[in-house]
């Protein structure tokens, strides 16, 4: 069964704490353990940043949508931009041996999630899929 | 988020409270480069307030990295929590920093 929250802000980086809440909460209630808490936190976190980085390059009136998507065995996370599309090859990890600042997030979002995909389906800006599947306990 | 710096003979300690993300890392930057241009190469940054910490701060505290060697300082983190050492080990930055249990020990031989 799939219950749906959807969460709508502006992309503006001081609202990034209500996204970080609610997957927090959401996530605990599905029962991941805490440091997956934390990790999927984080990744959602970085994608919401980067779409206001990249797609928005920077303006902070601009509509972000974050579906957080429960199901009985995993977390599956929409996030939706009417931005700038991202090219593909601007979305791959950077080398970590290549100690810069910045460009970290995406290789934090792909070390976290399960799945990620990018632009499926999406006509109009860029829509990322994160997907995170819940271990059961003696699995 | 809170920035409080307290400024010693040797060093300067930047104790951080609250989350440290896209919003908030830039004031952390600002405060990191307010002390370098004043010439004070060796920074430590207390952890024990910081309750979140993204790639913008990671990111940040790499650039202080950078600062402080090429003058010849030091950057210091210490007292941090495992979540977010969770993120620098994820980063994998967490051999490339001096990471201290506390401030004794960061603060030793500086």
């Amino acid at each position: 069964m799939k219950q749906t929250i959807e969460i709508k802000i502006l992309s503006e980086p001081k609202f990034l704490k209500i996204v970080r809440a609610a997957v927090s909460h959401v996530t605990e209630i599905m029962g991941f353990p805490q440091d997956e808490i934390n990790n999927i936190t984080l990744a959602v976190d970085e994608a919401c940043s980067n779409i206001i980085k990249h797609a928005y390059g920077g303006q902070s009136d601009q509509p972000i949508r974050v579906l957080l998507q429960l199901y009985d065995d995993r977390l599956e996370v929409i996030l939706k931009d009417v931005g700038k599309k991202v090219a593909a090859d601007d979305i791959k990890s950077r080398d970590l041996d290549d100690l810069r600042p910045g460009g970290l997030g995406v290789h934090l979002i792909r070390s976290v999630m399960d799945v990620v995909n990018y632009n499926i389906r999406s006509t109009k800006g860029n829509r990322l899929q994160l997907v995170k599947f819940l271990r059961r306990k003696g699995s | 988020m809170e920035i409080k710096v307290d400024e010693r003979s040797n060093c300067a300690i930047l104790k951080i409270t609250g989350d440290v993300d896209l919003y908030s890392s830039p004031l952390v930057r600002s405060q990191i480069i307010h002390l370098v241009n004043k010439k004070q190469f060796n920074l430590l940054v207390d952890f024990t307030d910081i309750t979140y910490m993204d790639s913008s701060g990671v990111a940040t505290l790499v650039e202080a990295l950078q600062m402080t060697h090429r003058n010849h300082g030091k950057l210091r983190l210490f007292n941090m929590r495992q979540a977010i050492r969770d993120v620098f080990e994820l980063s994998r930055l967490d051999k490339v920093f001096d990471i201290y249990d506390n401030e004794e020990l960061a603060t030793r031989g500086i």
